[in-house]
């Protein structure tokens, strides 16, 4: 592993042109003569950077300019300030060599051909990125055994259910063994099987092939399982970036304790915020700095037969961060 | 070249096996498109009739043969590129081409042809069984066929340059049918699909010589009827050979162009 980042973006920035018009006739007739349009910053002033073999997780609320900063980064949209290199193209030239090299999965599009069989799709992206035969069935057999795709590969993908197009969707991106891989809530709409299914996958291809992976998901369970770095985006902005637990430490100023009692329905609000209390088992929130103190009284006071301290779940962590 | 005929042999297949998934469609389709030759083969040669056995150079035995050979060049030669780039743009379908390391014109070529092969099923035993029934006046001579390819080939690639061109338009517009509409007018009369082009006023004739239309298709029609003389037949290629440049040069500029404005706004 090189040095070198896979992925550099410096002050990235975007704006948008909208067009914009008052609802009603007039204002349609009136738009023909004088078009008016506003600007719209989608992503400002952006700046990061993914080492090669790096899993980042992506996040934001919908409209954060995720998916604007994915384009980016595969090359489908021009920024309008900043500078990104990836694998050491300017994306938006799409030079071949750097689009052999990178995929961009839409959870919400597909590129398989809806009406004949997965398997004759997979065979048109082998021959438009010149996989030899031999290259291209090992690349198959590995990720049919990983996605359990053998069933699914001479269906055609309109009798596909949603989770089995998503891992056909995936495995297509990926027969060209792409060294980065952009997703873009690949997991969005799945079970939690299929959920589970593919965030394992995304993980084992990771360690096989050291490929880099940024991944936007609103399920927090992918980040957990997949990404100890995370970055987080607001209205275009970067707001964090670092690593999970330091994410945690910093935007939640509470702790979960949960202890079980030999007593039922006991009343513990004089040690912080009951959450939820049902027959022996009590949650409470603590602020932080007073869980060593609180822990210690509870097992001191109570007739305590289990205690645990957890960090509170993540998504109640976004959501503060969110709420700054 | 050789990376370029395994790709264009994996769309075509694909694209073969898709389009056979529409059968029904394609079968309607193509009524459509062999009942207008034989509509205007039927008008002139009541026409024909009417005027004492001609009208111009044309008797009814040659109105056969030009709409029967019509037919077949403007099936091989059509395409439908620009009823769908709109859609393509809007709903961001060409982001999943242009994530590809290989310009998405070639799929689009690919999938035509697969469509001609798929209804040369139909179209050829119509233009026999149409032969039989107006008993067309047409000679064969192995020269005059060999040429009649060579346009029918040109003619082919200049018209899919054009009309990929026109499709293109989609990044300005998003809606293209307007466009479309007019195009489609303009061949009706220029490619010489409604009547014969040197049936119709010298303005008119004149303004076909200018434009691509019967470049694309009375040419070859007329070149395969034997009714064009050397000079005009070296003309011919001349203005095909001119239209495909300029096809050339238009998709690049116009694609170029486009791709700049699709990755400034996006989809």
């Amino acid at each position: 592993m090189s040095n070198i980042p896979d992925i550099t973006v410096q002050n990235l920035g975007k704006t948008y042109e909208v067009p914009q018009r008052e609802p009603g006739l007039g204002a349609a007739l009136k738009s023909l003569i004088s078009r008016t349009t506003r600007d719209v910053e989608a992503v400002k002033n952006i700046s990061f950077s993914v080492a090669p073999g790096e899993i980042v997780g992506f996040l934001g609320p919908n409209g954060a300019g995720k998916t604007t900063t994915l384009k980016m980064l595969s090359g489908l949209l021009h920024p309008t300030a900043g500078e990104i290199s990836v694998i050491g193209h300017t994306p938006y030239a799409r030079h071949k060599n750097f689009l052999n090299r990178i995929t961009l999965v839409m959870g919400q599009r597909n590129q398989l051909m809806w009406d004949i069989p997965v398997a004759d799709s997979f065979e048109r992206n082998r021959a438009i990125y010149r996989i030899s035969h031999g290259e291209y069935k090992k690349t198959l057999d590995e990720l049919s055994t990983l996605l359990d795709l053998s069933d699914l590969l001479s269906k055609p993908v309109r009798n596909l259910s949603l989770g089995e197009r998503m891992k056909c969707e995936i495995a297509a991106a990926l027969l060209h063994r792409p060294q980065v891989l952009f997703l873009d809530e690949p997991t969005i709409g799945l079970d939690v099987t299929m959920q589970r299914r593919i965030r394992a996958f995304l993980g084992e291809y990771n360690r096989r092939h050291s490929a880099t992976v940024l991944l936007t998901s609103h399920y927090m369970a992918d980040v957990e399982a997949l990404c100890k770095r995370v970055i987080i985006i607001h209205h275009g902005e970067l707001l964090f970036d670092g690593d999970l637990s330091a994410l945690i430490e910093r935007f939640s100023p509470h702790k979960t304790i949960v202890v079980d009692l030999e007593t039922e329905r006991a009343d513990l609000s004089s040690y912080g915020e009951v959450i939820t209390a049902e027959g022996n088992s009590v949650t409470l929130r603590v602020p932080k700095t007073k869980t060593a103190d609180v822990t210690g009284k509870l097992l001191a006071n109570l007739p305590v037969i289990d205690l645990t301290v957890e960090d509170p779940p993540i998504e109640e962590v976004i959501e503060q961060v969110f709420s700054n | 070249m050789k990376h370029y005929t395994a790709t264009y042999w994996a769309f075509f297949k694909t694209s073969l096996l898709e389009q056979f998934q529409y059968r029904a469609a394609m079968a309607i389709w193509m009524i459509g498109r062999i009942l207008e030759p034989i509509i205007y083969l039927t008008v002139w040669t009541t026409v024909a009739h009417a005027r004492g056995g001609s009208v111009g150079s044309y008797s009814p035995a040659d109105f056969a043969a030009y709409y029967i050979v019509l037919m077949l060049v403007n099936q091989f030669t059509f395409s439908w590129i620009m009823h769908i780039y709109d859609f393509r743009i809007r709903q961001g379908e060409l982001s999943n081409f242009l994530l590809k390391p290989i310009h998405p014109i070639h799929a689009d070529i690919a999938e035509n042809i697969a469509y001609k092969v798929m209804t040369a099923v139909i179209i050829f035993p119509t233009a026999i069984l149409l032969f039989f029934l107006f008993d067309p006046n047409l000679a064969f001579h192995i020269q005059t066929f060999a040429l009649f390819l060579l346009a029918l080939g040109i003619a082919f690639i200049m018209r899919f340059f054009i009309e990929w061109t026109l499709a293109l338009v989609a990044f300005w517009t998003t809606r293209n049918e307007a466009i479309n509409q007019m195009y489609f007018t303009l061949g009706l009369f220029l490619s010489g699909r409604i009547a014969p082009i040197d049936l119709l006023p010298g303005a008119i004739q004149t303004l076909a010589d200018a434009l691509p239309f019967r470049w694309a298709v009375a040419f070859p029609v007329e070149l395969m009827l034997g009714r064009l003389s050397q000079e005009q037949i070296l003309n011919g290629f001349t203005m095909q050979a001119v239209w495909l440049l300029a096809g050339f040069l238009l998709i690049q500029l116009t694609w170029r162009l486009g791709i700049k404005k699709y990755s400034a706004v996006g989809s």
